[in-house]
């Protein structure tokens, strides 16, 4: 187990999780494929041993296949996520002109409810979410 | 047995294949509505097999030796859950198709409903926790698709939130599999409680912190919940139906297994105060509330606290009555959702402050919305009382004596954000409908309209009923179950000897 890919794995989450917290789609979506890559590296680096490659190896320096099986699905899986992520900023995008997210407004209009001004289902009022 | 294990997973993906291939409307609601027969009709089998002798089903995949095959297990939970929740799945496909709502007609609905059928099957029945990884990515992945389906500026508002957070949800599963493979070697939960209990204390509490938070995010329970009401509620109503009915309580289900096979009554302490918070929160956020949507969505979030109290609690009459309380929700949950679904269909709205009069103007569908709510509030002679009364009996008795007092508490608000739906929304003067006759006021007559819808709904209602009417037989099987899921040395030589 390599120090180096450890500490790959924690910038990684560290990058990923920051970007998560962003408001922007855009960066979502990178924060999105940045944790996947992570977790993925993190089930290589902790899974197995390196050895040679299963099958074609000798058998008693093999690594083990079960968690590079993981995570090959685990990858996809992930590419399918940031696909959808992409696809929904697009829409986002196309619909608001707008890469933020936006607030729920029936809940800011539960906060700030006066009698008559704000009904549930209001139009929403776009609230300053671009950064 | 092994196909019959397989079925509820397999039919719906083929059915999904199909309908992508076949794109007109009627070949594909015939195919999926045939494929989730066959699916409920196997998980029926598998009930009345498992009810017979209590024994665990284990189905492998490939045939595949020791850890290496994929399993499929079922015990008296799983198979209970799967009926369950097979039959909901029917039974909303059969309402989204009387309903007909702009989402069900398009050509992406019927695939993508019969995904995540198969993923929620898969779920109910993953035998190792990377299978659990990948059933849970299959139905989420369906859902964000479900609900976004119309692209309206709404849906996408909401549809980000929970996609993002279900991510997130994922990625803290994957890292916990991926640090429980680490620690233990196996995924496979039937040699992972063997294997756990050798590790030190400190790595076995992280470990199940991090598979509690990624099922609590999914299970929404209390610092976790908060995209639910915000999500839920934007999605068509035969979609939020099934979200309402199931999602959550698959959440629930994984901390069950969690809390009695991986990590056999541990924190337990931690999971009561996250219990009794998610009630309270819940109820706060359903008396507040002015949509009917929102309100039912808020309570979704406060009756997963009792389920969640009653996990807490443990030991057998509670962890019977936590899954009395999950199975009796998916369908209450379901058909208050498809009676919302009736009313906005009706009437354009289901604001409170906009419908008003529906008792008048059809007494049946009157009665659909008062029998599951009734249920939900916990009013004997519904099985929402029992549900709540054995719930509070094990709280007396292991001493939890401020939670019970909470639960009881909520449960009286329960009755009165229900009350305060049916004063608003049945009672007063009836409105035209905005479908339908034109001609205003019809004394009755609002669910001709809608028969199939009605007829799905009320199916699910009767189904209510009669789990009062065999309320002692089934309560003997939950019991059963949690004796079964109290000792997981059964489950594991169930696995290994299969």
């Amino acid at each position: 187990m390599s120090l180096s890919l450890l500490v790959l794995v924690g910038v990684l989450f560290a990058v990923g999780t920051y970007l998560l917290m962003e408001r922007s789609l855009t960066r979502v979506a990178l924060g999105v494929g940045v944790l996947g890559n992570g977790a993925n590296l993190l089930i290589v680096v902790a899974g197995s041993d390196s050895g040679q490659a299963p099958i074609v190896g000798r058998p008693d320096q093999l690594t083990d296949p079960l968690p590079q099986a993981l995570v090959l699905t685990a990858i996809v899986i992930g590419f399918a996520l940031l696909s959808f992520v992409l696809a929904l900023a697009w829409r986002n995008w196309t619909i608001t002109e707008n890469d933020g997210v936006e607030d729920d407004f029936e809940d800011r209009s539960l906060v700030s409810r006066k009698e008559g001004t704000a009904k549930p289902g209001d139009a929403p009022h776009h609230e300053d979410v671009a950064r | 047995m092994t196909a019959l294990l397989t079925l509820p997973v397999l039919g719906p993906l083929v059915a999904a294949a199909l309908c992508l291939v076949f794109r007109r409307l009627n070949v594909q609601r015939a195919i999926s509505f045939a494929s989730l027969t066959v699916a409920a009709g196997c998980a029926v089998a598998v009930f009345v097999n498992v009810w017979g002798d209590g024994e665990v089903r284990v189905a492998r995949m490939g045939g595949w030796p020791g850890s290496f095959a994929i399993t499929f297990v079922a015990d008296r939970l799983s198979a209970v859950m799967l009926l369950v929740a097979l039959a909901a799945v029917t039974l909303v496909l059969i309402y989204a198709i009387g309903q007909r709502a702009p989402d069900e007609r398009s050509s992406f609905y019927h695939p993508v409903y019969m995904v995540m059928s198969a993923g929620i099957a898969q779920a109910l029945l993953a035998g190792d926790l990377f299978n659990l990884f990948v059933a849970f990515e299959i139905l989420l992945m369906a859902s964000y698709v479900l609900l976004t389906l119309e692209g309206t500026n709404e849906q996408i508002r909401a549809g980000t939130t929970y996609v993002v957070l279900n991510i997130l949800e994922s990625l803290v599963l994957l890292v916990a599999i991926g640090l429980v493979f680490a620690a233990t070697g196996t995924v496979n939960m039937a040699e992972l409680p063997e294997r756990l209990a050798e590790l030190p204390d400190g790595v076995r509490t992280s470990l199940h912190l991090f598979l509690l938070i990624a099922f609590g995010i999914k299970a929404a329970v209390f610092p976790l919940f908060f995209w639910l009401p915000d999500s839920y509620p934007t999605a068509p109503s035969s979609v939020s139906a099934v979200f309402a009915g199931l999602l959550t309580k698959i959440g629930v289900y994984c901390m069950i297994r969690t809390q009695t096979l991986l990590f056999p009554g541990e924190a337990s302490d931690l999971i009561v105060v996250v219990g009794i918070l998610t009630m309270v929160i819940g109820i706060i956020g359903a008396v507040s509330h002015q949509n009917m949507k929102r309100i039912l969505s808020f309570h979704i979030i406060s009756q997963i606290g009792y389920m969640v109290f009653g996990l807490g609690i443990g030991g057998e009459a509670a962890i019977a009555a936590t899954v009395f309380f999950l199975v009796h929700q998916i369908p209450v949950k379901t058909s208050l959702f498809l009676v919302e679904g009736i009313v906005s269909r009706d009437q354009g709205s289901s604001s409170l402050k906009e419908v008003s009069g529906l008792a008048r103007r059809s007494p049946w569908l009157a009665v659909l919305f008062l029998l599951p709510a009734l249920s939900l509030a916990g009013l004997p002679p519904f099985p929402g009382f029992l549900a709540k009364f054995s719930l509070v009996r094990a709280g007396l008795d292991a001493e939890h004596y401020v939670g019970v007092a909470i639960a009881i508490t909520v449960s009286l608000f329960t009755l009165v954000s229900m009350v305060k739906i049916w004063v608003a929304a049945f009672w007063g003067e009836a409105k035209p409908s905005s479908v339908g006759q034109p001609d205003a006021v019809a004394t009755v007559g609002l669910l001709r309209h809608h028969r199939l819808m009605a007829t799905s709904t009320a199916v699910m209602v009767v189904g209510i009923v009669m789990l009062a009417v065999v309320a002692g037989p089934f309560f003997q099987f939950v019991t059963d179950a949690a004796l079964q899921l109290l000792d997981p040395a059964s489950y594991v030589s169930a696995v290994r000897s299969s």
